[in-house]
């Protein structure tokens, strides 16, 4: 498969692999996929006190685009606060990684960890927003 | 690591023709173009006595009559016209075919064509190592059945199955038994006068010799009856119609007799650098050998890298052409299907490449590439949540997975 430049550079050099220890202040892990489907990502972020994402780790079990789709999102949720990293759609790291269509379940499955990741992070520590909440769960 | 060019460890999916066959292809296209059917002048006879010359190298190798030999496109062809004719022309002894569900797809996706017309199939799970049980055979053979087709060699796992035993079942049943041995010229002996096999596909590509060509052999003792699938001119005692590509022909009889010359000393070779491959290989933790070891052809290795998925391992080691048993680039995203017919879980299923060497395949080939492999399957488990979870004792069967 003739994957885009992009997709090859974060395979080949992936951004922020890893694990936090799951008891540090501020972490909270997401999980989502299953190894029956050929696909499991974890995302871990690290939250400061102002509700900044300061710090980001994954570990990925996928395809390329898989490994690529959450190395990226490590990226972009640095620096965010927990509600703007839980804006960002699947529809934009695909665009950005120019995936092909069969791998766009790659781009999901990265938002889907993100919502993972912060709603484990509401859960833990209670910045419970209604709406937010909601939307972790779908 | 780097290397210029992958090295190719991909035999099964296709050799490169023998340079030997290619000069002797060469002539046929340019000089001696003639049409083999044509009675009426020199050009045609000469392309004729290469074609017949061609057609005994083909039964030489398996040890059959130079008449049982029918040219075809490729195994795809001979497959659809092996079933599909005995299917058509026996029809009205009975409607029952059976297989195995580790067939090529050029095997099942006929089964299912003719289970469109009507036509009523059983297809058999092999035994966990890959091989078919006699008794689940007997078990399955109905008095309306007329055709058993079970490959020789299998593509993915190189197991051989036991073809022999098999025939002697069928025969004594008045089955017609078709194998598929797209997989075994030259790498595993086939002697048709002692196999009681009736119908057998063969390719040229897989054996050092051209695309596009291939063959089926067609019993005559006792005899063996087709319809035809191709009309046109009569070619090929009207089972297949079509002017002969004398060039495709030509070639594919030196592969075969090349094939035939050097299987053994080959056959040892490629199983010493198998074994080395494996050896350097086997002391990793969760590797796994798919399909049984000993029965199985010299040159394949299959192996399932636990807590690594297949794609992502072909594309860590690019300096490799490998391919994975699992479909993971198609878009239905099913791990091998092979594989899953032999019980193997979904992780392993997805974690497996096929290691096929070859003619070309060299010592420092293979040590380059357990080395490669080495390397990258550690940095891809460090990647790996699923190798995580294992370190840390935790057993992914009781985890609840969400599926997506």
């Amino acid at each position: 498969m003739a994957y885009s430049e992009k997709v090859i550079d974060h395979y080949e050099n992936p951004r922020n692999v890893g694990s936090f220890k799951k008891d540090e202040e501020g972490v909270a892990t997401g999980m989502v996929g299953a190894p029956a489907c050929g696909d499991v990502m974890k995302l871990q972020i690290k939250v400061n006190k102002d509700g900044i994402i300061e710090d980001a780790k994954f570990k990925t079990y996928g395809c390329g685009s898989a490994i690529a789709s959450s190395s990226l999102v490590t990226e972009w949720v640095k620096g965010k606060s927990v509600d703007e990293a839980s804006g960002i759609k699947n529809t934009q790291i695909a665009e950005e990684l120019a995936l092909p269509p069969v791998k766009i379940h790659c781009s999901i499955l990265a938002e889907d960890a993100i919502k993972a990741a912060i709603a484990d992070y509401k859960k833990k520590y209670g910045a419970a927003e209604p709406d937010a909440d909601k939307k972790a769960a779908d | 690591m780097t290397r210029k060019n992958p090295i190719y460890l991909d035999y099964s999916a296709t050799t490169p023709v023998d340079p030997r066959v290619a000069q002797k292809m060469i002539p046929w296209l340019t000089e001696h173009f003639g049409n083999p059917a044509s009675r009426s002048h020199p050009y045609g006879w000469e392309a004729e006595e290469a074609v017949e010359n061609a057609r005994a190298e083909v039964a030489k190798l398996v040890n059959c009559d130079a008449k049982e030999i029918v040219w075809t496109s490729g195994a795809t062809e001979s497959d659809n016209l092996a079933l599909k004719g005995a299917a058509h022309f026996y029809k009205t002894k009975g409607k029952h075919l059976i297989t195995m569900k580790t067939e090529h797809k050029a095997v099942l996706d006929t089964m299912r064509e003719l289970e469109r017309q009507g036509f009523d199939v059983t297809y058999l799970d092999p035994e966990p190592d890959g091989l078919l049980d006699l008794g689940k055979l007997q078990a399955a053979i109905r008095p309306d059945t007329i055709v058993v087709s079970v490959m020789h060699v299998n593509n993915e796992i190189g197991v051989i199955q036991p073809i022999e035993a098999i025939g002697e079942i069928t025969r004594a049943k008045g089955i017609i038994f078709h194998v598929d041995a797209a997989q075994s010229t030259g790498k595993a002996p086939i002697d048709l006068a002692k196999l009681k096999v009736d119908l057998m596909s063969f390719s040229a590509h897989k054996t050092y010799g051209p695309k596009g060509i291939g063959a089926l052999y067609i019993r005559r003792k006792p005899r063996v009856r087709l319809e035809a699938q191709m009309h046109g001119g009569g070619h090929e005692k009207g089972f297949r119609s079509g002017t002969l590509a004398t060039h495709q022909i030509v070639g594919m009889g030196e592969a075969f007799r090349l094939a035939r010359e050097e299987m053994a000393s080959e056959g040892e070779r490629v199983r010493m650098l198998r074994d080395r491959l494996l050896r350097g290989l086997q002391d990793m933790e969760e590797i796994y050998v798919n399909g049984d070891l000993e029965r199985r052809v010299p040159h394949n290795l299959n192996l399932s890298f636990n807590f690594v998925e297949g794609e992502s391992l072909i594309m860590g080691m690019k300096e490799l052409a490998v391919s994975s048993g699992s479909a993971c680039t198609s878009a239905s995203l099913e791990p091998s299907y092979v594989l899953r017919a032999l019980g193997r879980n979904d992780e392993l299923a997805h974690s497996s490449i096929r290691f096929t060497l070859g003619r070309f395949t060299t010592e420092e080939d293979i040590d380059f590439a357990v080395k490669l492999i080495r390397e990258r399957i550690g940095k891809l488990r460090e990647m790996s949540p699923l190798w995580e979870m294992y370190k840390d004792g935790i057993d992914l069967n009781t985890v609840q997975w969400a599926a997506h």
